[in-house]
């Protein structure tokens, strides 16, 4: 009894986390293995295993045209937000104006409003424009909420970057382009590149501003939410989990080539 | 072993130099010319401006008023990257993301130079760090950075080589060996090395001329052993090493010498040596020039008497005595450990005596 009791407090911790990791995990298991599912229309009941699915993602009607739908409106709005927000971000990182701390504040406004508040508004504002829902709305609905995780990103590494870097490569005959170019771009890089692979994955998974401001346009969170009430398909579950696959094997990939530079440069 | 001819275009003149921050003046109405081809050392305690001067001088502050200049050309408001002045900044500020023999290059091929490769290898000789060139700034220790810093700067061969405290995050036994080697390297590649550093012993071994600065001015300018031992202010005295400043009036001025009455004593020195302008003067000296005795006897010599040590140290080459003086003042007094002074305790009754040439006075408002 003593023993049983001394194990337990001595593996205490390790069994938290494997508690902690299933539950974290569970559902993206369940995904994964439905997506294996030999199901008819309705994905809910476990029909028997197949790999129909895998083979045949765009099988069930409109799944890719949304996952395309997606996919578009995630690159230009990255795109668009990821320049912006980096420019914003150096600008309050860098500069003393009037109206800083202001626009620092505001910067924050989009993060902490609900969502439902920010899609409802927006499509009221498009309303009386005479703008009407669709793809380039919901671009920049998309946009306009990225931003801030951008800046807000991008901002800690300007913030990080030791101000002497930028002037020993004045000092060494670099104008103010080249010193951009050579010294401030590639040291702030991989803050902007974190910031756009936050911004593509929150314009990926946004529904409800995007509900609001798509009109017939269809993105895949859309189309799960609307094909849940009539059963949602194997297909939707096999993007899901491809999705899933792919940010793990880029992050570990990542780690791995990092290991390696650290090993060769050692 | 390398050559590197200077492209120095002549001696670098500061006229008039004013730099204020709002209501603070850093730099105040400074003017200065540095030979070229010399080792200078503009040397002060934090805040004293010499910082700030140096950045004016590579164009990373502009002057709020004055002139600067290389020979004939006037740089005041020429932008940094057009200037032919190269600085080793204080934390070396190397570039993390190139490796080594990019950061060197990186002012050669900004100015179009198509073949680096042979110029950067010897100057990485000449630092004797060639075998580092494909690492990154971050795998080398603190004195290697240092030396990759000063080859990224001379490598451009500039009129000027400004360093910004390039010792200070080294330990002492490394600040030892690269003050050696920056002297070193200034002699071979016969460049102005301008040496910003609040370090009185680093400026003293490796600069043929200091200035020392204070508030944002020079307070004196010379070589070493003059500033040393003809300090001219009462700053310069006790920031570059100790001194001894004692009250005194003086009595007479024959013009080759000055009698000092220091509290009942008479003390002499060279007139030359007096930098006093009224009759209140400060008398100062050494603590190693100062000898002391358990008699009496001072023929000839300069001389206090009625010393009592309150505090030995015995630090290896010297002992230091603290000896407090009837009109309640501590002297320091250092002697050598040559086997030839006295065996004095704490507590005796102690004349102190030292050659008149070895006496200043000052000011005492300086």
């Amino acid at each position: 009894m003593r023993e049983v009791s001394r194990w337990f407090s001595r593996n205490l911790i390790r069994i938290y986390a494997a508690l902690a990791f299933i539950y974290l995990f569970i559902p993206v298991a369940y995904t994964m293995a439905f997506s294996f599912n030999d199901s008819g229309k309705r994905n809910l009941i476990w029909q028997g295993f197949t790999l129909k699915n895998w083979a045949n993602p765009c099988g069930a009607p409109e799944v890719c045209t949304a996952l395309g739908n997606s996919l578009k409106i995630g690159v230009i709005s990255t795109l668009i937000a990821t320049i912006l927000g980096t420019m914003i971000a150096f600008a309050l990182g860098r500069y003393n104006f009037r109206g800083r701390s202001s626009t620092n504040l505001i910067i924050f406004l989009p993060m902490a409003t609900p969502e439902i508040v920010l899609g409802a508004s927006l499509l009221a504002m498009f309303l009386n424009l005479g703008i009407n829902p669709g793809f380039w709305p919901t671009v920049i609905a998309h946009i306009m909420f990225c931003i801030s995780f951008v800046v807000v990103t991008v901002k800690a590494r300007v913030a990080s970057l030791d101000p002497k870097l930028e002037e020993a490569a004045r000092d060494l005959y670099a104008n103010e382009y080249q010193t951009f170019r050579r010294v401030t771009f590639p040291l702030v890089l991989p803050g902007i590149a974190a910031a756009a692979l936050l911004a593509f994955s929150l314009s990926f998974d946004d529904f409800i501003i995007t509900n609001f401001n798509s009109g017939t346009v269809t993105t895949f969170p859309k189309f799960v939410w609307i094909s849940s009430a009539r059963g949602v398909p194997a297909q939707a579950n096999v993007i899901g989990s491809a999705m899933f696959l792919i940010a793990l094997i880029i992050v570990v990939a990542g780690q791995f080539a990092g290991n390696a530079r650290a090993k060769r440069n050692r | 072993m390398v050559d590197m001819a200077s492209s120095a275009t002549g001696d670098l003149n500061l006229r008039n130099i004013t730099k204020s921050f709002g209501d603070f003046v850093a730099v105040d109405d400074l003017t200065l010319t540095i030979p070229k081809g010399s080792f200078f050392a503009l040397l002060g305690p934090s805040g004293c401006g010499k910082t700030t001067t140096l950045r004016m001088i590579a164009g990373l502050e502009e002057p709020t008023s004055g002139s600067i200049s290389i020979g004939e050309s006037d740089i005041t408001h020429t932008k940094p990257y057009k200037r032919p002045v190269n600085t080793v900044f204080q934390n070396y500020a190397l570039f993390p993301h190139l490796t080594i023999f990019e950061n060197v290059a990186f002012g050669l091929r900004r100015r179009g130079q198509k073949d680096v490769k042979d110029a950067v290898e010897k100057v990485l000789s000449l630092v004797e760090l060639g075998h580092l060139k494909d690492r990154k700034p971050g795998q080398l220790s603190g004195g290697q950075q240092q030396r990759i810093a000063v080859a990224r700067a001379i490598v451009n061969r500039p009129a000027l080589l400004l360093l910004d405290e390039p010792l200070g995050a080294l330990d002492l036994k490394l600040r030892r060996q690269m003050q050696i080697e920056l002297k070193w390297i200034q002699t071979e590649v016969g460049i102005t090395f301008v040496h910003v550093t609040h370090d009185q012993e680093e400026a003293m071994t490796m600069a043929d001329t200091i200035a020392v600065m204070n508030k944002g001015r020079i307070e004196q300018m010379g070589s070493p052993v003059e500033l040393y031992e003809n300090p001219e202010t009462v700053f310069v005295a006790n920031f570059l090493g100790q001194s001894n400043l004692i009250e005194g009036h003086v009595q007479s001025d024959s013009g080759a010498e000055t009698s000092v009455d220091v509290h009942g004593s008479r003390i002499l020195l060279p007139s030359s040596r007096n930098r006093g302008k009224e009759q209140k003067v400060l008398v100062g000296v050494r603590p190693e020039k100062i000898n002391i005795h358990t008699s009496s006897t001072s023929a000839g010599k300069n001389a206090l008497e009625g010393g009592v040590v309150t505090d030995i140290s015995f630090v290896g080459v010297s002992t230091q005595y603290q000896v407090e003086m009837p009109w309640k003042q501590e002297i320091m007094v250092f002697e050598q450990n040559d086997g030839g002074a006295p065996n004095i305790r704490k507590g005796d009754r102690v004349t102190l005596t030292w050659e008149p040439h070895f006496t200043f006075a000052l000011s005492p408002e300086s």
